[in-house]
């Protein structure tokens, strides 16, 4: 279980660009939930996953995993329990390997990066059946570059990689939003595949309301720093998308933009 | 003819140990590393120092890398935990370094007549009977150089080395793998500097002395020759990145003897060092602007 309490983060304080983004902000996210986070620029929906990853700081308040403090940890330490998918696809791989060492790098997380090699042999036929899952035909190209592959083909193979090993948590940010709208799909349904296989805890931000609604078992809206709408359960189920596309605007319209 | 040929050729395997440590430092980390013009030089003094007051030559040599990679650290620790740029954290530590250098070796140490080097041992007599002192030279370097080629091929295969490689490549994965990138980064100096204060002790013995203004320019002469060595085999995928280093450094070499032959004032060499990289650099950037950038995102 994650736990978000009493979170206050303030951009450049004491300057003219001091920017409050949370204020006491809190959020519990249970284990099994499949949370999708939506709201408009500047809502704090990225600062909300940095501060959980690690990434950035926050000001007061803390973060509890499993009800332990995890404040006190570094990114990268925190990254051990957590898998992350970026907007960009180019964040998740490394361009200029290929995907049989992309995979296995991915495959050493948590471990110890030591003098062994690298590259594991007999994990060959485990990693192409991955890859035969994720039906991108990647699977007779696994001495291939990442970086000649699709944005696509390389942020299934991002999202493949960040759910490799255990992980309590997979954060997605705004991961289908850099890619054309028929790849956005084939990832979304990938995405909601790997977290029902592997039973994991995700949170979602996007832009994208009808993936939103259609995907996960919560859905939150935040607009400066608060959380406007909260929707679960049966509730969540019978929720259109409209629904939620006039809550956004009438927010929006009373921001005045 | 011959004789400056071989020579020639002696000197570029010698140095493809600088090159090797650019590689990782400038090519696979990113990282401009300044430090190569302290921590050159301070190989070749510890070797000189230990040289002179009768240390086996083979054991100066992990003495020397052992000083070099502390350089690096050095390097390493300031630009990730005081958070100085990567230019002026080099900058900081050459700076230092020279110096040291000079606590450990004076302005100027040669290595007396009657003391052997690499290049001298009894046991090379034994092994290679009636070679000449030249020809020596030429097959120890070459040893030299490739077993250093085949020991970093094999560590960039392991499990360190391929973390090393994907925080040049993509950082924010390091992170995603729950390691510290800065410590990557680290390691990555330290290996590097350990490699060029290595190839500062061979160069020390090769040449019999040490001099305090031996590592000026290094950084730069090592960088024109990687990236001399990646352009002649930018089209073949399968050459493995030590090998562009080492052939680009015994090119480099050649140009360079090709130049005094041809009657180059010596003093000029730093500045068409200096040239010869700005140009290749040039021509790079050009080839990029002209393809659009078309590196995928």
């Amino acid at each position: 279980m994650l736990e978000v309490r009493d979170i206050r983060k303030i951009y450049n304080p004491g300057d003219v660009t001091e920017i409050c983004v949370f204020d006491g902000f809190s959020l519990t996210v249970p284990d099994g939930e499949f949370l999708s986070i939506v709201g408009s620029n500047g809502s704090g929906k990225t600062s909300l996953l940095n501060l959980i990853c690690g990434s950035i700081r926050q000001d007061a308040g803390s973060i509890l995993v499993g009800g332990e403090s995890v404040d006190r940890e570094k990114d990268y330490v925190r990254a051990r329990r957590i898998g992350r998918v970026y907007q960009n696809p180019a964040l998740g791989t490394c361009p200029q390997m290929t995907i049989l060492e992309n995979l296995s790098l991915a495959d050493g997380k948590g471990g110890r990066f030591g003098l062994a090699f690298g590259v594991r042999k007999n994990r060959i036929a485990a990693y192409r059946e991955m890859l035969r899952d994720l039906g991108l035909g990647l699977e007779d190209k696994l001495s291939v570059k990442v970086g000649s592959l699709s944005g696509g083909q390389r942020q299934a193979l991002a999202l493949l990689m960040a759910t490799m090993t255990p992980i309590d948590f997979l954060i997605l940010d705004e991961h289908t939003a850099a890619l054309d709208p028929r790849t956005a799909e084939t990832i979304m349904l990938l995405t909601d595949r790997l977290v029902r296989e592997k039973r994991l805890t995700a949170m979602m931000v996007t832009h994208n309301l009808r993936y939103a609604v259609e995907y996960g078992s919560r859905l939150i809206m935040l607009d400066r720093g608060k959380i406007v709408f909260d929707c679960a359960g049966e509730e969540k189920k019978n929720l259109r998308t409209e629904d939620v596309l006039d809550l956004f605007n009438r927010i929006s319209v009373e921001c005045g933009n | 003819m011959l004789d400056v040929l071989i020579s020639a050729l002696t000197q570029g395997l010698i140095y493809a140990l600088l090159c090797y440590g650019l590689l990782i430092s400038y090519k696979i980390l990113d990282f401009p590393d300044l430090t190569v013009d302290g921590s050159f030089p301070l190989g070749a003094a510890v070797t000189a120092l230990l040289i002179t007051n009768g240390v086996h030559p083979l054991l100066t040599l992990p003495v020397a890398m052992l000083a070099g990679a502390l350089a690096g650290l050095a390097t390493g620790l300031i630009h990730v935990c005081l958070k100085v740029r990567d230019l002026l954290a080099g900058i900081i530590t050459m700076t230092a370094l020279f110096s040291i250098d000079l606590k450990i070796a004076g302005s100027n140490l040669p290595i007396p007549r009657g003391v052997d080097t690499l290049f001298t041992l009894p046991a090379l007599d034994a092994l290679l009977g009636s070679v000449s002192l030249s020809g020596k030279k030429l097959i120890v370097s070459f040893v030299i150089a490739l077993l250093f080629k085949f020991l970093l091929d094999l560590y960039f295969r392991t499990g360190s080395g391929m973390l090393l490689r994907a925080a040049g490549d993509n950082p924010v994965l390091v992170t995603s793998l729950a390691k510290s990138e800065g410590k990557a980064k680290i390691l990555g100096l330290v290996l590097s500097n350990s490699l060029v204060a290595l190839c500062g002790a061979v160069v020390c013995q090769e040449q019999r002395s040490f001099s305090s203004t031996m590592g000026t320019g290094q950084m730069v002469l090592g960088l024109a020759s990687v990236i001399i060595g990646l352009t002649v085999f930018k089209k073949l995928s399968f050459v493995k990145l030590t090998t562009a280093a080492l052939v680009g450094s015994i090119l480099y070499k050649f140009c360079i003897q090709a130049a005094i032959l041809a009657g180059l004032d010596p003093s000029l060499l730093k500045l068409i060092t200096a040239v010869l990289f700005l140009a290749i650099l040039a021509v790079g950037s050009f080839e990029r602007r002209r393809k659009g950038g078309g590196a995928r995102a």
